[in-house]
């Protein structure tokens, strides 16, 4: 018997419907002390003491509402880091990813959570865990966290640039 | 306490990059006649579905809908689990708990992914906060890799250290003919593989494959008339943590570590390194394969590479994991967590074949899924007191 030759097909789309995210009180206030003062706050639940960043209303942990705010820092430690090599879609804009990039956790003075970041150093065998590093804002700014903040830079060698 | 509840069937499809040659109800179809006919059983004997996949991967949200076709579910009651990464292990759990309640004799839970109809990391990134992570957060890579780096610095282990955990999940992949990748690999292939995103490297990390799994409960006196040798369900645990990625301590995995720890103690486990047979465990990279060894309470923190570095978790070692090739080697993430229950079943069952453990009473199964969703399954040769 003579085999069919099977024609598998393919249907592509491209675009998708866009979102518009809702930050909230607590987020909106977090963007814009960013956008207004270079500050960045943070937030303390009153019941186990913890500094979030980002602020959120409620502690998960303790499920409190939480209302003091804390000036934190521009300054913090790397507690992880990634330096990402490899291609992948951003699915917020649909575009590729800019490669490579260094994805830089950090826990900012006053802290007990870290800001997930873009640092400029992109050899891995430059970083360490444990670095201080320093927030490098932009003259204008919306708003928009991964903006305002072009990156951080690595402290130490900040003042020689 | 739930009912007892044996697993009586397990199917799951040769797992490859893409199968453009079905679509997916049609690979999801694959799966469950497997479980079918291993468990001698018709869709008619099927009392309720329980079915997940990604959110977002293929565009398609009502899977539980239009799934319908290829998952036996006409005209029966079905319910959709997704939970990300954990969804095949909560799949797993929420069929176990319809059959524990006494309300249905048998369950077919399934997980299924076509990772290749969209960018899988990409698709993840959507789990991140998009105004405030998700723009560095590259996938399951970018974090996974960032995570390696704390525990690197704490404890000093090194990259080698998860190189050799990825040569034993290959390795042991090349004897599933179910894998995806079935290639032996050495040392040096792992370390000469492209960085994907320091210190994760191509063969460190899983693959995005297409496949769908089945598994089928039944109540105690069901179980006993499908099958000789059923898979009992000893108990399962769920634990979640944070809503943002920054807020965890990553040099451990608190929710395994949680998890495991309450399943222990409903299990009677206090030596989970010798009490323990066999292990599937959702390691998605190399690197988790090494450090969440401690959250399993295997060894102390700290000590797991040297564990890794002394075969105990290789198949002749005092406890194989991922005889199966894990994660590293299969990864169609719907139906990923599933495939660990699935393939610690087939080893209490002591059908596993070429990747048999000898004679294995107790297995554990794991799922993980992002910030940070554990899930753990004990199972057993013996029915739970």
């Amino acid at each position: 018997m003579k085999e069919e030759k099977k024609e598998l097909l393919e249907v592509h789309y491209g675009k998708e419907q866009l979102y518009n995210w809702h930050c909230g009180p607590y987020w909106s206030k977090f963007l814009a002390e960013i956008r207004d003062n270079e500050k960045i706050y943070g937030i303390k639940c009153p019941k186990c003491g913890r500094v979030y960043m980002p602020p959120r209303s409620v502690c998960g942990r303790c499920f409190t509402e939480m209302n003091e705010w804390v000036e934190l820092g521009n300054e913090g430690v790397i507690d992880g880091f990634t330096v990402v090599k490899f291609p992948y879609i951003n699915p917020s804009t649909g575009e590729m990813k800019n490669i490579p990039f260094t994805s830089v956790w950090i826990r900012l003075d006053g802290a007990d959570t870290c800001l997930i970041h873009y640092l400029d150093e992109k050899d891995e065998e430059k970083i360490e865990v444990g670095m201080r590093v320093k927030a490098v804002f932009r003259e204008d700014k919306k708003g928009d966290l991964y903006y305002d903040i072009k990156h951080f830079k690595i402290a130490d060698r900040f003042k020689y640039d | 306490m739930g009912n007892r509840v044996g697993i009586v069937g397990v199917g799951q499809t040769h797992h490859r990059s893409k199968r453009s040659d079905v679509n997916g109800q049609e690979i999801i179809n694959e799966a469950v006649s497997r479980a079918l006919a291993g468990a001698e059983l018709t869709i008619e004997e099927i009392d309720a579905v329980v079915i997940g996949n990604m959110d977002h991967f293929e565009g398609i949200n009502y899977v539980d809908m239009w799934s319908v076709d290829g998952s036996g579910g006409y005209m029966k009651p079905i319910m959709k689990v997704t939970t990300g990464g954990t969804t095949g292990s909560t799949v797993a759990a929420a069929g176990y708990y319809q059959a524990a309640s006494g309300l249905f004799d048998t369950v077919l839970a399934i997980g299924w992914e076509k990772n290749s109809e969209s960018d899988t990391s990409a698709a993840i990134a959507t789990c991140a906060n998009p105004i405030l992570e998700r723009e560095t957060f590259a996938g399951a890579i970018g974090p996974l890799a960032a995570e390696y780096s704390m525990y690197m610095k704490k404890y000093g282990a090194t990259e080698d250290d998860a190189h050799l955990a990825a040569v034993r999940d290959h390795n042991n992949g090349a004897n599933n003919p179910y894998a995806h990748l079935r290639k032996r690999v050495t040392l040096d292939d792992v370390r000469n593989s492209p960085m994907l995103a320091y210190p994760i490297r191509l063969l460190d990390m899983c693959p995005r494959s297409d496949g769908a799994c089945a598994v089928i409960y039944a109540s105690e006196n069901k179980a006993r008339k499908i099958t000789d040798t059923p898979a009992w369900v000893v108990t399962t645990t769920t634990r979640h943590d944070y809503t943002h990625f920054g807020d965890a301590d990553w040099t451990i995995m608190q929710t395994l570590e949680e998890a495991s720890k309450a399943a222990y103690k409903k299990a009677g486990i206090k030596d989970p390194l010798h009490e323990f047979d066999v292990m599937e465990l959702y390691l998605p990279a190399s690197s988790c394969a090494v450090k969440w060894m401690e959250s399993l309470g295997v060894c102390e923190r700290g000590e797991a590479p040297e564990l890794i570095r002394e075969g105990v978790t290789d198949m002749d070692g005092e406890l194989p994991v991922n005889p199966s090739g894990g994660v590293i080697c299969t990864n169609p993430i719907g139906a990923t967590a599933l495939i660990r229950v699935a393939e610690a079943a087939l080893q209490i069952m002591g059908k596993a074949d070429k990747r048999q453990v000898p004679d294995v009473e107790k297995a554990l199964a794991t799922g993980f899924g992002g910030c940070s969703w554990s899930d753990v399954m004990v199972l057993s040769s013996s029915k739970p007191r």
